[in-house]
């Protein structure tokens, strides 16, 4: 019985995801493998710098991080950089002064909003984006390897086809993770930004990088969830494995009458 | 409370005596904890406690969150970014009121499935039926208002298109609509009422439980062999049940922590698998999400909602009957309305003199068609509104709305039930020695399960 009700409830999630189906075109989404995935995944410490370097050196010519706080980069779990690289990061970048000019950036700032209004902020981006959720909208795909916004965001930056189209004297490029023409050009080009780790800064190391860093803005207390939730879990094994033990000696009595009857 | 008779409290002491004069809650409380309840009950009756449980757990996590959170239109979303950044445990408590939800839904289905099997509607636990359903609609009133409250994109247009159904009334639907909204659009005054009405519901809900559980508690658990425990004195009583407390609480707990193993590992660690992506791009009344798609417990009624499009012939008649008043749009309302409005009246649609589908048998068939019939709806309420799901959906809705008007009643005539068993006891005996030795005892003293 038990067997049956865990079954159930497994098809009734693996239906629920179905709803993250977007009527969208038909989109190719890599994949890619990410060191966050799985109940025990935690960030790639390196990759998440490297995903910072590539995000303000590329993307934060345009799109903004508003929800981040530079003070949120010392995060042990995240990228733990040291308070002072961090206020020496955020002095580079400008923030209003509260009397109409510009200051300095420091730790309990927040990143900048977007510079240009077509570009979306980028904060929450990688949750806000999702992978293949078939088939059949079962979501079957996200139950096995995650919601795939990571995902989307490296295969987006790794997609455009090289077709572009001008649409009413604006200039569009195809995008196959998309799925259409996007208002963005494709940005990255091999060895754009030179990594001080040393990792070759291919094409594709960069969009995984950056994408990686995206879901750690997106979802900066992953790491500390997935502990609770091992926890928790942990610690409600044990307690239905007492509970179980208490409730077959509660009824051993009233069954053993049964059947005597 | 209980009409099955059984031992009451005593005040023993002077103290307890004392206080027994001025108000008797000792008594009330021992009375409700040691309800004899019918010993045959199996685990499909867990489901109670879940939801009592998820009650509790969104009233506590909601009450901290509304401590968090700023119901205003330009706020809110970041509000809820707050919470889930920089509050102390925020996260935490945000995932688990989201996804408390679903947990409350899934609980509630099987618990509505259940009494639908073993016809825990029948006379003389109408009331309690028709309770649960009311419990039922304030709880999606109550989703349905908190999935606007972080202000995504799926909020404000799943806002759009839900008061839209109201708006679809002939002739009233637009003031309602403009009512209920508090302005022409989704707005501000939609937030502010929706939080409100968000708080108060559950207190309703919650006072209305107690209504539920003191109704059962007059007339008694029903039980998966659907005959009633023998009241003629205590020692029958005895016999064919055993009180609440510890039999059934620990068995109650020792569930209800198998089903919180699964919610917490889905809340560690894929909190985000049940909610749409689009909910965290804050609300843009300029942009309109390629497809607006309801949380999944709302799924089989919005299939139903869409299932009637104007080509459909019953929609066609229903429009020349009513000359021109009844539209597509309006029909589909009145058809998911409709739907949950035909469970409720289930006492009254089911004919059968035989209360437990456990000793119906072609009652059995239809009923697991209703479920996967409704597994069916879920479905294809996520799939586009094209062929071949509108076929598909139509062809479920009408599955549905057939399962209650007609072949509730039809069964009852055509079906010839199979024995139920003489009394609980011996159901219990039975079931315990099927269990325990197989092939000690003859088939035919098995009951089905």
């Amino acid at each position: 019985m038990i067997r049956k009700l865990a079954l159930s409830a497994i098809a009734a999630l693996a239906i629920g995801g179905g709803q993250a189906v977007v009527a969208a075109p038909e989109r190719t989404v890599t994949d890619f493998d990410f060191s966050f995935e799985g109940p025990f995944g935690s960030y790639d410490q390196a990759q998440l710098q490297r995903g910072l370097q590539v995000y303000t050196a590329v993307c934060s010519a345009c799109h903004g991080l508003t929800q981040v706080a530079f003070r949120t980069l010392t995060q042990e779990t995240g990228l733990g950089l040291s308070p002072e690289a961090v206020r020496a990061f955020a002095s580079e970048f400008e923030v209003p002064d509260g009397e109409g000019g510009y200051r300095p950036a420091d730790s309990p700032d927040r990143f900048p909003p977007s510079n240009m209004e077509t570009a979306p902020d980028l904060s929450l981006m990688a949750k806000a984006r999702a992978g293949f959720a078939g088939p059949y909208g079962l979501g079957i795909n996200q139950l096995l390897y995650g919601m795939g916004g990571a995902e989307y965001i490296a295969s987006f930056l790794t997609s455009f086809t090289g077709e572009e189209s001008e649409q009413g004297g604006v200039l569009y490029y195809e995008n196959e993770s998309f799925g259409g023409d996007v208002a963005m050009p494709p940005i990255l080009s091999p060895d754009m930004v030179e990594y001080s780790d040393g990792t070759v800064a291919t094409e594709e190391q960069m969009a995984q990088d950056v994408a990686a860093f995206l879901m750690w803005a997106a979802e900066p207390h992953q790491t500390e969830r997935k502990l609770w939730g091992l926890v928790g879990v942990l610690f409600l094994t044990l307690l239905a494995s007492l509970l179980y033990l208490t409730n077959k000696r509660l009824w051993a009595p009233i069954k053993d009458q049964a059947k005597r009857s | 409370m209980s009409g099955i008779p059984h031992d009451h409290y005593e005040p023993k002491t002077n103290a307890e005596k004392w206080l027994h004069r001025r108000l008797p809650i000792v008594a009330l409380i021992y009375d409700t904890l040691m309800i004899p309840t019918p010993k045959n009950l199996n685990w499909w009756w867990i489901w109670g406690i879940v939801l009592a449980f998820a009650l509790a757990l969104q009233i506590v996590t909601g009450i901290v969150l509304a401590m968090h959170y700023t119901p205003q239109a330009d706020m809110a979303f970041n509000s809820v970014e707050q919470i889930m950044r920089n509050v102390n445990g925020g996260y935490m408590l945000r995932y688990l009121h989201s996804n408390g939800a679903s947990l409350f839904f899934f609980a509630v289905y099987i618990h509505i499935f259940r009494g639908l099997y073993y016809g825990s509607y029948k006379a003389p636990r109408e009331v309690t039926w028709i309770i649960g359903m009311l419990i039922y609609v304030l709880m999606m009133a109550t989703g349905f208002m908190g999935y606007v409250l972080p202000w995504g994109q799926m909020s404000f247009w799943g806002a759009t298109v839900i008061t839209g159904l109201f708006g679809a009334i002939p002739g009233i639907g637009e003031p309602i609509q403009t009512w209920l909204l508090g302005g022409p659009a989704v707005g501000n005054p939609t937030l502010n009422r929706f939080f409100s009405l968000h708080y108060l519901l559950p207190f309703v809900i919650a006072a209305l439980v107690i209504v539920h559980i003191w109704a059962f508690h007059t007339t008694g658990n029903n039980n998966p062999a659907g005959v009633e425990v023998r009241r003629g004195s205590k020692e029958e009583v005895k016999k064919d049940t055993l009180p609440f407390w510890p039999y059934f609480v620990i068995k109650d707990l020792f569930a209800l922590v198998l089903v919180l193993l699964v919610f917490w590992a889905i809340v560690g660690f894929m909190p985000n698998y049940l909610g749409h992506p689009d909910n965290y791009m804050m609300a843009n009344p300029l942009v309109t999400p390629p497809e607006i798609v309801p949380e999944w417990y709302f799924l089989p009624f919005y299939a139903i909602l869409r299932a009637f499009t104007g080509d459909v012939w019953v929609v066609i008649a229903a429009n020349w009957l009513s000359f021109g008043i009844i539209d597509a749009k309006f029909f589909g309302v009145l058809a998911m309305f409709g739907a949950i409005i035909v469970m409720a009246l289930t006492p009254w649609l089911d004919t059968s003199s035989v209360r437990s589908g456990r000793h119906r048998p072609m009652f059995k068939s239809f009923f697991w068609l209703l479920v996967l019939d409704f597994v069916v709806l879920m479905w294809v309420g996520a799939r586009p509104a094209a062929p071949p799901y509108s076929t598909i959906s139509l062809i479920a809705s009408a599955y549905w709305f057939a399962y209650f008007l007609v072949i509730l009643p039809l069964l009852g005539v055509l079906e010839r039930p199979t024995a139920p068993p003489a009394t609980i006891e011996a159901d219990f005996n039975a079931t315990v020695k099927a269990k325990s030795g197989k092939g000690k005892i003859a088939p035919e003293q098995i009951p089905a399960e």
